[in-house]
């Protein structure tokens, strides 16, 4: 009886551990924070912490759909900067705000179809394609630029420093993003075919999913989130900086895996990254109030990743283990 | 002394997060025996074995070799106890050369721990000219076909100079020419006094080879009793824990109607020539063959998965052309693959978005996929097929491969499909989820589906199919009516060429 009633503990906790895990921790960390600093727990820092962030956060849901299919952006950064360059460019230009955004939007679109097109058509792994647009994509906005940066910008920083109804504006874009990629993962066949793709890309091609054509659209998707993120980016600063971005395709690949994306493929969720996101945020943060170096802070980053991914993987295994167990206990009442 | 057993394992209990695995288990191996464990997937045999070769330990319980209590930590250890297994899912790197992987983890090395590569080329030679492959030892695995990369697993584990040997389904990937071999290999070990674990399905085998039979179901030791004391229906009665009425469903002579997919001299390379059948509506019809004979190849082609060289194909009286899998699905041929792992699931989803994933469209409203109609829907069609899953949302590969079977033809019985070509749909299936998948097949050709059957079961062709054509050698060597059927008659014709 004991052990009947242990079993059933273990079964609760494995999967309250597995399924909830990732907000337990947020909420910990919430908690653990709040106490470590009286500074933490206020609406203008945790919206701060909002708003800082909110353009990798953008980039994240990209990389998250690409990972779930297998595939990865080691471009986001660089296209990024051209996209925020060209951006800011547009609106030197016609002094408009919607195109301005859109040219942003597009160019991402386009280096990221680029990427998808080789992938895609020459059959080249996906690190190496994009390792490639990553390289003459920054290219690209060093020449555009001459290298140097581009200032007065006037209205333009309203997208990206200016609030509406006191909640920031790119943490605005980041929510509408995020209810974008739920959406597209959890209610349309694109979002199956990604995970199917991931999952096993041989199943899903004898499935009859369109393999190229899926790929495609999740490179294009990701492009115009990066877009987004650029022309968020530039606004935030208040300049078209060519040299900006570099490494934020790994922060932004640090919030999929925090928040459960698995880089074999077939799994991951946008709740999952946007909580991923925060908690890296937090982390941040409180090393910060707490006045820890930031060298030092960089050390306790990677072991935190190593924790949280070597976490996930132990508490899947327990969680299949402990599946395989009812289906066996069914099997005896059959 | 004789009375101790080589293997003893006394009341082993191995528990998994909520479940037990095996309870109170007690079996022993005798030097020069070969014991057959029998039961149906997920009645603990594999665990069992697991156990002995060290990668599982048992929570409970004890190991005895040779009568001495010992504990195996992992499977090297288990390997300097001169215990081997050979797995059911074959290990090998396909890039490594053959003797890279006969000797992968246990490469003899020089004093300064240099791969001794000259003595493992001595060894490999001496090795396949003992057991007669014709393989060169660097000619690399990935250019081996599945039942050669068999046999040479089989040797590998020969080659430890084991005293006891495990082997888990080891002839479910060759063919049968190949059994022979390794069963007169086997004969020979046992005159050598290696103890040998056999798990298999095939009853036929079972009873060839057999000294000893242990029946397991659910964890539990049923029966250890000698092969002479058995017949094949008692075991199958232990297995299932109930009477099997037969093995076969019964056939109502459905109607048989005009010709669905008619396939005219299609060629493609080397794998097959010149191959012309036809399926009829309501018909269910074989396709026999020994291992490598362009059966696969075959329906891999008309499903779209590889190119067709030349030949035409025609469902319904039109000629269709078949350039990718959508092609085929869109005529309404669907394919279920021997592959399951590979072409079929997708492991790490969850039973739903396998049965839905090619007939999303279907449960779309406005917003994209409904959800509640999907459900609905999956789970009509999972009680239909009687899937055995916890709950619509368990993942795929935790249940047993017949369940993952069953999901699979769900994907495609969702698309209401006119052909179904079924690549030995029964593999790896344990006897209680074959007839089901059978009854299923019976089924779905009295609604007028048009079924194409590959097995290497010549039972299970003659028991369920209206009609076989035997391949050999990449041709279409014969055509057997009903009343022809006899597993004599398959053979001569799969050995012709």
């Amino acid at each position: 009886m004991t052990n009947r009633l242990s079993d059933l503990f273990l079964a609760f906790m494995a999967k309250l551990t597995s399924k909830y895990s990732i907000y337990l921790i947020l909420v910990a960390m919430l908690i653990i924070c709040s106490i470590l600093s009286p500074a933490f727990f206020s609406a203008k820092n945790l919206s701060n912490i909002s708003r800082q962030i909110s353009i990798t956060t953008i980039i994240s849901f990209g990389m998250t759909m690409l990972i779930i299919a297998g595939m990865i952006d080691l471009a986001a950064g660089s296209v990024m900067a051209l996209a925020g360059i060209l951006a800011v460019a547009t609106y030197k230009a016609t002094g408009s705000l919607l195109i301005a955004m859109l040219a942003g939007i597009v160019i991402g679109i386009g280096c990221n179809i680029i990427s998808g097109f080789i992938v895609t058509r020459f059959k080249t792994p996906p690190f190496i394609a994009t390792l490639a647009m990553m390289t003459s994509a920054r290219g690209a906005a060093l020449l555009y630029t001459n290298g140097q940066n581009i200032y007065q910008l006037d209205e333009f920083v309203v997208l990206g420093q200016g609030d509406i109804f006191g909640v920031p504006t790119p943490v605005i874009f980041m929510v509408i993003i995020a209810g974008l990629t739920w959406y597209l993962l959890n209610n349309t066949r694109f979002g199956r075919h990604l995970y199917a793709i991931g999952g096993n890309e041989e199943a899903a091609r004898a499935s009859g999913i369109k393999i190229n054509q899926t790929k495609m659209t999740a490179y294009a998707i990701s492009g115009a989130f990066v877009g987004l993120a650029g022309v968020l980016f530039m606004s935030r600063v208040n300049a078209g900086l060519p040299n900006a971005g570099i490494g934020f395709e790994f922060d932004a690949m640090t919030a999929s895996i925090i928040g459960g994306t698995s880089f074999s493929g077939g799994v991951g969720t946008a709740m999952g990254t946007l909580v991923g996101a925060f908690i890296m945020g937090f982390l941040n943060n409180i090393m910060n109030l707490l006045g820890i170096q930031s060298y030092l802070q960089q050390i306790i980053k990677g072991g935190i990743i190593v924790i949280a991914v070597a976490y996930d993987i132990m508490s899947k295994n327990k969680k299949t283990a402990s599946q395989l167990g009812n289906i066996e206990e069914r099997g005896k009442e059959v | 002394m004789d009375s101790v057993p080589l293997l003893e394992l006394r009341g082993i209990e191995k528990l998994f997060p909520g479940v037990k695995a095996l309870s109170d288990m007690s079996f022993a191996v005798s030097k020069g025996s070969v014991h057959v464990l029998c039961g149906e997937n997920g009645a603990g045999k594999s665990t069992l074995c697991k156990i002995i070769n060290g990668i599982y330990q048992p929570d409970r319980g004890e190991i005895l070799l040779n009568g001495q209590p010992v504990v195996i930590r992992d499977p090297l250890e288990a390997r300097t106890h001169k215990i081997a297994m050979i797995f059911q899912e074959l290990n090998f790197i396909p890039e490594f050369t053959v003797e890279q992987n006969l000797f992968l983890g246990n490469e003899p090395v020089n004093r300064f721990g240099k791969v001794d590569w000259k003595a493992i080329r001595t060894q490999t030679l001496a090795l396949l000219e003992q057991e007669g492959l014709p393989y060169k030892p660097d000619t690399q695995l990935k250019d081996l076909s599945v039942s050669d990369i068999q046999m040479l697993e089989i040797i590998k584990a020969i080659s430890y100079q084991a005293s006891i040997l495990i082997m888990d389904e080891p002839t479910s990937a060759i063919s049968t020419k190949e059994v022979e071999v390794l069963f007169s290999k086997i004969a020979q070990l046992k005159s050598q006094g290696v103890g040998i674990i056999y798990i298999s399905h095939k009853m036929d085998e079972i009873f060839r080879i057999a000294d000893e039979i242990s029946v397991l179901r659910d964890g539990r030791l049923i029966a250890t009793k000698p092969a002479r004391d058995l017949d094949i229906e008692t075991v199958i009665k232990l297995m299932v824990g109930r009477k099997m009425e037969s093995a076969f469903p019964e056939k109502h002579g459905q109607p048989i109607g005009p010709i669905s997919l008619d396939v005219k001299n299609l060629c493609q390379g080397r794998a097959f020539h010149d191959i012309s059948f036809n399926l009829r509506q309501g018909e269910i019809v074989g396709f026999a063959g020994l291992m490598g004979a362009g059966r696969t190849e075959v329906v891999r082609a008309l499903f779209g998965l590889d190119p067709i060289v030349s030949g035409t194909v025609s469902i319904k009286g039109k000629a269709v052309a078949i350039k990718k899998v959508q092609d085929s699905i869109k005529h309404g041929m669907v394919m279920v693959s021997e592959d399951r792992k590979r072409y079929g699931i997708i492991p790490v989803r969850d039973v739903k978005e396998n049965i839905s994933l090619s007939s999303l469209e279907k449960v779309r409203n406005f917003f994209g996929i409904d959800h509640r109609k999907e459900r609905q829907r999956d789970s009509e069609i999972s009680t239909r097929l009687n899937v055995r899953t916890p709950s619509l949302e368990t993942l795929i590969s935790s249940l047993s491969g017949g369940n993952q079977q069953k999901i699979v033809i769900a994907k495609w019985l969702l698309r209401t499909p006119e052909i179904l070509l079924l690549d030995e749909p029964t593999r790896g299936i344990d006897v209680g989820a074959k007839f089901e998948i059978y009854t299923l097949i019976t089924e779905l050709a009295k609604e007028g589906k048009a079924v194409l059957m590959i097995s290497s079961e010549m039972e299970e062709l003659i028991g369920v199919c209206d009609r076989i054509y035997v391949m050999s050698k990449g041709r279409i060597s014969g055509e057997l009516a009903r009343k022809d059927f006899s597993q004599e008659n398959i053979m001569k014709l799969a050995l012709i060429g």
